[in-house]
């Protein structure tokens, strides 16, 4: 009889009223940005100016692009809580990489090159290792990627003996077009991050990975009984979190130069709080990567909205970022799977 | 007067009718059994009585007044439903799950004691001997439908609704039950139960209603009607005429030929040929390893065996994408857990498969929904809309999805398990017909199902299974549903390597 059911469901979908609910669903999110960059004008007379906003990009890009591989994590069905910690990892170790090197590699654009290598390296085999225990261990991504978070920033932290490690001086001046490099005037994160955000739609849209990534999430059996290899996806869209995570801090480090034990830290909430403002269900199934740009937008220019007006404590910022997450989960609350 | 009576009763889901206006009674001390097709309503009219759905016209008098409406209300007037999915907590024991909602309290706390004691009572006196301070996850299913079966006596109710109680027991098991249900009569309880075993209705039953979409079209005493006759009034025509026509027996050749095949707990030294052209018609009783037997041979389950030989070439048993590549196919019997991603499109759903196996990198979209647009001609998949979400479609047309989805990739081999569960019976013609088609086009065909009349229709030859094994061989006219129950009940053992041709 649930047939029966799942008919009549159908029939309302396909009506008028129906489809405009869905259209509202689809572009909430873009619907609630322009909201707020309204207010923000209203608010305050430098909020449209190109140095504000090329600055909340610029700083919003970091968490962007961790972001856009929580949406493949999340769309498959999975968790990865160790991005914060994971990052911190990969800034102490590439750092003290780079320090080391210098002398062998010199202090020019073959050392840059060697630790972003070197960060990919890091980033991708600690994704993999998260997958692998989840998907071959068959234990919950929420525990594996508990335990690495724990795991990696305390390792940090005993590397750094509690203090930070610090990209020696001679070798900042090398890094720092990174991140306050600009091409065409336009910051590099800015285009790392389009760049990436571009190919990860395209990915998760047009491509058979993001099909199969999509189906598992959706529904995991079904997957495995339509002949998708679904340990090998699973595994890779952790891979590839690893490989965003690598990336984000790589731009990261030129930036301060150093990390420190509280390096990344909370990033994990924040990348994941974007990926579910941006439409992307929380429960796997249906991702997409412009929705995660566009929730990242939102918590980045709630805090610059904040910190500009000064109507309402900067301290509040946590609380309108944590409301709007549940907001945006009780509006996509009644829709299911796909 | 009658204990519960339905007078013009219908049931509509949007604009489907469900139910239309059935009129029913049962009396005190009578066991009315509800038989019809899958999608019939049995389920429905059961859940209406149970207080978990509201008819949408009609009324329900209980004992001449009306009935109560929720499933609480119905609780305390003695309607008590055992359900075909078990709805018993695995992490609690077998006590506290007979007594779950209605636990025996001694001042603040649970009397585990006398819980323990009368479940065990209860327990007995359905012949099961299951042990009440086990956690039910540590049980076998058939205990599981006892302990929901000494739920519902526990709550000494005047009518109990039984959906497919036998579904999962043994013959033994199912006759401790009868005993039961005849104790319970004797006592002036009622019963009303559904059935897809036509001869248990004719050993339990006072009276059976027969069903047919959504109607009642018979109601007799079941000293009066056959079996045949109820089930020609469930499908509506005389049986023979739903199936299609048979194929001459020719010489045909195996396309993949096993031995020794195993699978830990479930499947225990299978050997068998699948030909070419051949519909291989799978029997059993449920947990017999049937479904089991399959999904080990297409690298589904862990599994090993002595030899696979495809195609004339020995090779070793194949990963599950191995076997989609090597064009063997299976299409499950669970169609919602494993065959469908009801919130995707039709389109996304036919392509999967295919596109897992065969597809580029890249999805050509257009070629999708081109696909699609000739399953949907193709196999008369019945929407409105091409861009609906396969959840939408009705059971039929979703296993026709399934199937569309499943010959995408072409294969040589179809491993149909239960290709008609839950579906209309015009839907199901159309499937028959299609299996038909297949294995007229030289494909090799496995049917497994759960309705005789279904594997005796359609198969060419037969394998019956009991508890993992090959329990009988039968092909051709020897193909009768008396042999198959005999063979799946272990009233004859014979070995199948000595009767198969080669």
């Amino acid at each position: 009889m649930t047939d029966m059911t799942a008919t009549t469901a159908g029939v309302a979908a396909a009506s008028p009223g129906r489809s405009l609910v869905r259209l509202l669903e689809a572009a909430g999110p873009l619907l609630a940005l322009i909201l707020l960059m309204l207010i923000g004008t209203v608010t305050s007379d430098s909020f449209l100016g190109a140095e504000n906003l090329s600055n909340v990009f610029t700083r919003s890009a970091i968490i962007g692009i961790i972001a856009v591989g929580a949406t493949f994590v999340i769309t498959a069905g999975g968790l990865d809580l160790s991005v914060g910690s994971l990052s911190a990892l990969v800034a102490g170790m590439t750092i003290m990489f780079m320090n080391s090197a210098a002398a062998t590699l010199g202090d020019g654009w073959l050392l840059v090159i060697a630790g972003i290598a070197f960060s990919l390296a890091i980033g991708a085999f600690a994704g993999f290792i998260n997958g692998f225990m989840i998907v071959k261990g068959r234990v919950e991504a929420f525990i594996v990627t508990l335990g690495a978070m724990g795991i990696f920033r305390s390792v940090i932290t005993w590397l750094a003996d509690g203090g930070s490690i610090s990209l020696d001086f001679s070798l900042r001046d090398t890094a720092r077009p990174i991140y306050y490099g600009q091409v065409f005037g336009i910051a590099v994160p800015i285009i790392v991050l389009a760049v990436i955000a571009v190919v990860g739609e395209l990915t998760l849209r047009r491509m058979r990975f993001g099909r199969h990534v999509a189906a598992i999430g959706s529904n995991r059996h079904v997957a495995f009984y339509s002949a998708i290899p679904v340990s090998r996806v699973r595994i890779l869209t952790y891979v590839i979190q690893g490989l965003c995570v690598a990336i984000a801090t790589v731009i990261y480090v030129p930036r301060l130069g150093a990390a420190t034990p509280s390096t990344g830290l909370m990033w994990e909430l924040e990348a994941i709080a974007a990926v579910i403002i941006g439409g992307t269900a929380l429960s796997g199934g249906f991702g997409r990567i412009w929705g995660t740009i566009v929730g990242v937008l939102i918590l980045g220019f709630i805090s610059n909205i904040l910190n500009l007006t000064g109507f309402i404590s900067p301290y509040l910022n946590g609380a309108f970022q944590g409301a709007i997450i549940i907001i945006a989960v009780l509006l996509q609350r009644d829709r299911s799977q796909g | 007067m009658s204990l519960l009576s339905f007078r013009e009763v219908a049931k509509t889901y949007g604009v489907v009718p469900v139910l239309k206006g059935i009129d029913l009674a049962i009396e005190p001390g009578e066991v009315l059994a509800l038989v019809g097709e899958n999608g019939a309503g049995k389920s429905t009219l059961m859940r209406i009585a149970a207080g978990l759905a509201d008819a949408s016209a009609g009324t329900m008098l209980l004992d001449g007044a009306a009935a109560p409406a929720t499933l609480q209300a119905a609780e305390r007037a003695g309607i008590v439903m055992v359900h075909q999915e078990f709805c018993l907590a695995p992490h609690l024991t077998v006590a506290e799950n007979v007594f779950l909602g209605r636990e025996i309290t001694r001042g603040l706390f649970t009397d585990r004691k006398a819980m323990e004691t009368k479940a065990r009572g209860l327990l007995a006196e359905l012949g099961s001997a299951a042990p009440v301070r086990a956690r039910l996850r540590d049980l076998p299913v058939s205990d599981w439908q006892m302990i929901e079966l000494a739920k519902a006596f526990a709550r000494q109710p005047k009518l109990i609704l039984m959906d497919e109680p036998t579904a999962v027991l043994s013959a033994t098991e199912a006759g401790n039950l009868f005993a039961r249900i005849r104790a319970f009569r004797e006592s002036g309880g009622s019963v009303i139960f559904t059935s897809h075993r036509l001869d248990e209705v004719k050993a339990i039953a006072d009276r059976v209603a027969v069903l047919r979409d959504g109607q009642i079209v018979r109601v007799e005493a079941t000293s009066d009607i056959s079996e045949d006759e109820m089930a020609e009034a469930m499908v509506g025509r005389p049986l023979a005429e739903i199936y299609p026509p048979r194929r001459g027996m020719a010489k045909r050749k195996v396309l993949l030929s096993v031995a020794g095949l195993a699978a830990p707990g479930s499947v225990d030294d299978v050997s068998l040929d699948i030909r070419e052209g051949e519909v291989l018609g799978i029997s059993g009783l449920v947990g017999s390893g049937r479904t089991e037997l399959f999904e080990a041979l297409l690298g589904l389950r862990p599994a090993k065996c002595r030899s696979f030989v495809l195609r004339g070439e020995e090779r070793k048993l194949p990963e599950a994408r191995e076997a989609w590549a090597l064009k063997l196919a299976y299409l499950t019997e669970d169609r919602k857990g494993k065959g469908l991603l009801l919130g995707k499109s039709l389109d996304q759903n036919v392509a999967l498969t295919k596109g897992a196996i065969t597809g580029s990198s890249w999805i050509d979209r257009r070629a999708e929904r081109r696909d699609l647009e000739t399953a949907v001609e193709r196999y008369d998949i019945r929407t409105g809309r091409l861009d609906v979400t396969a959840g939408a479609l009705s059971g039929g047309n979703q296993q026709k999805v399934l199937i569309a989805k499943t010959l995408g990739v072409e294969p040589d081999l179809i491993v149909f398990d239960e290709p008609t569960r839950g579906v209309d019976i015009g839907a199901k013609q159309q499937i028959y017909e299609i299996i038909a088609q297949l294995a007229a086009a030289g494909k090799a065909i496995v049917v497994i199902s759960s309705e005789m009349q279904e594997i005796v229709g359609l198969s060419d030859r037969v394998l019956v299974m009991r508890r993992g094994r090959i329990a009988g061989e039968l092909s051709g006219e020897a193909i009768s549903e008396n042999d198959i129950i005999r063979f799946a009940m272990g009233l004859e053992e014979t070995s199948p390597q000595e009767e198969a041709p080669h």
